[in-house]
């Protein structure tokens, strides 16, 4: 309920709209990754699926930034359920992909920032493991890249309080891990979708 | 601001959804006369473009029923929903944010905070001084040089044409003109209804007889039949409302022929600056019209021009 009134104030605030480039909205279980400049990302994202889409529709976030303070805890854990990996310790016994996984298994689909942290600017990084070893472990959920235009305008990193800007958010192609594809080359291969977006 | 609800007023929203009605019907024969795909096409933007008359008629009426304080509160909404647009398609770098924070939260409520309590001093200075000054020194302190002028230049462009200038729309409510006290909801609604017939008569004309592109590299669809055969039957639409402005017939005329020029060069003005830019639209707000600025680019220049003319002859 907060959460689905959050979402609508950011899509009337960020007048963000979605453009389904590569496909159609689907409530099908997907992981949907791309770039990241601010923190309202994920929410701008979530916001612009529609609604049954966003009601089935997981963020994943890093637990060090979002397990500080009731508030974080509350907004992660209720509004937007929140799959919360730990970014810092990751061990064999606490392997943040499991998570991941068992969210997927039981129908939902998640927004991931592959690139780990915010970065400034247009220029996308590289991309973290995580989303190869997921899929890995998952060859039948389709991975959808998406772009994210505008909101580092809206929130730049150190900056407190927002300026409205018009955002968009561009869906592209799902793509698969092909039988035998190497870590690497997958991830050159998300990275350049999402990249390809931004020019469209 | 105590605005009357006459037996004008009646008459007025009646007729405008009399003509609504009369768009609707003729837009729903026209779709079952035309049978090449070009003209479906055509046809579907003018069903969306009607459709989206409706709600903008709606939201309008409702808020001249309030009185004034819902009209001053639509237009700053307008203002807002514009600049956003505006700004969007300006670049900006980070040291402008806060400048920028500034200027949507703090002085474009202000402006039409000055509106809503008629302080005219204020509020015909409070942008082309205040903020002026303000919203450089906000950048400056900031630290970044980087086409510091053009950024500067860009960010007030917008405050004034998409603040300042639409905000003379609501501060017609504010004018005293003798023998009309109350009224001024109706020079309110000649305003903004000259101004949109006429961008309406120019897209009929312009679709129906237009041949000759006033600007092709600026807008080609502006053409110089739209322009003459819109602004001709737009002023007589003006004159023939004569009765509910302190204007008599010839008045009328000549404020609804200004209006017009007035509106068609905004439109000229801010395509430009859209094809400068490289787009087509500055948003995609109001289905089959675009985006807000895209919608009100005439009244921006016509309302600043039509406020001045009616207070320094008519008050």
């Amino acid at each position: 309920m907060i959460g689905q009134l959050i979402a609508e104030a950011a899509k009337l605030f960020s007048g963000a709209r979605a453009r389904w480039v590569g496909c159609a909205p689907d409530t099908r279980s997907r992981v949907y990754f791309a770039n990241h400049t601010s923190h309202f990302d994920f929410v701008v994202l979530w916001a612009t699926l529609p609604r049954p889409v966003r009601e089935r529709t997981r963020p994943v976030a890093g637990s060090d930034y979002w397990n500080r303070g009731w508030l974080r805890r509350y907004l992660a854990g209720h509004a937007f359920r929140a799959v919360l990996i730990d970014r810092e310790h990751v061990t064999r016994d606490t392997n943040p992909v499991e998570a991941l996984e068992a969210a997927l298994r039981n129908g939902d689909s998640l927004i991931l920032f592959p690139e780990g942290t915010r970065c400034p600017g247009l220029e996308i990084q590289e991309f973290k493991s995580g989303l190869f070893h997921l899929l890995h472990t998952m060859p039948d959920v389709e991975a959808v890249p998406a772009y994210i235009d505008n909101l580092n305008r809206v929130l730049p990193k150190g900056e407190l309080l927002p300026v409205p800007f018009l955002c968009s958010v561009t869906f592209g192609a799902p793509l698969r891990l092909a039988a035998g594809e190497g870590k690497v080359p997958f991830l050159a291969r998300a990275r350049a979708a999402v990249e390809a977006l931004r020019d469209l | 601001m105590n605005l009357v609800i006459d037996r004008q007023m009646e008459w007025l929203i009646g007729g405008i959804l009399g003509l609504l009605a009369l768009a609707s019907v003729v837009t729903w024969v026209l779709s079952r006369c035309v049978n090449s795909e070009s003209a479906q096409a055509t046809i579907q933007n003018l069903a969306a473009r009607v459709r989206a008359w409706w709600m903008m008629v709606l939201v309008f009426g409702a808020a001249m029923l309030t009185g004034g304080i819902g009209s001053v509160l639509l237009f700053a909404v307008v203002s807002f929903l514009a600049l956003r647009e505006f700004i969007t398609l300006t670049p900006s770098r980070p040291g402008d944010h806060r400048a920028l924070f500034l200027v949507f939260f703090v002085i474009l409520p202000l402006q039409y905070y000055w509106v809503a309590i008629k302080w005219y001093g204020m509020f015909t200075i409070f942008i082309p001084v205040y903020a002026y000054l303000l919203v450089p020194m906000r950048s400056a302190a900031a630290g970044d040089t980087t086409r510091f002028l053009e950024r500067t230049a860009k960010i007030q462009w917008g405050l004034m044409v998409c603040v300042y200038f639409v905000s003379h729309a609501p501060a017609l409510l504010t004018l005293p003109v003798p023998h009309y006290q109350g009224q001024n909801a109706k020079l309110l609604f000649f305003l903004v209804f000259v101004v949109q017939i006429s961008d309406v008569l120019q897209y009929v004309w312009g679709k129906t007889c237009g041949k000759h592109p006033v600007a092709p590299h600026v807008s080609p669809n502006k053409t110089i039949e739209g322009f003459v055969g819109g602004v001709l039957t737009a002023t007589a639409c003006g004159a023939a409302l004569w009765w509910i402005t302190p204007f008599n017939p010839w008045q009328a005329a000549g404020m609804a022929l200004l209006i017009t020029l007035m509106g068609f060069f905004g439109g000229l003005v801010m395509s430009a600056i859209k094809r400068d830019r490289g787009v087509k639209d500055y948003g995609a707000l109001i289905p089959g019209h675009g985006g807000m600025m895209d919608r009100i680019d005439s009244l921006c220049f016509a309302a600043p021009v039509f406020f001045h003319v009616t207070r320094y002859y008519f008050t």
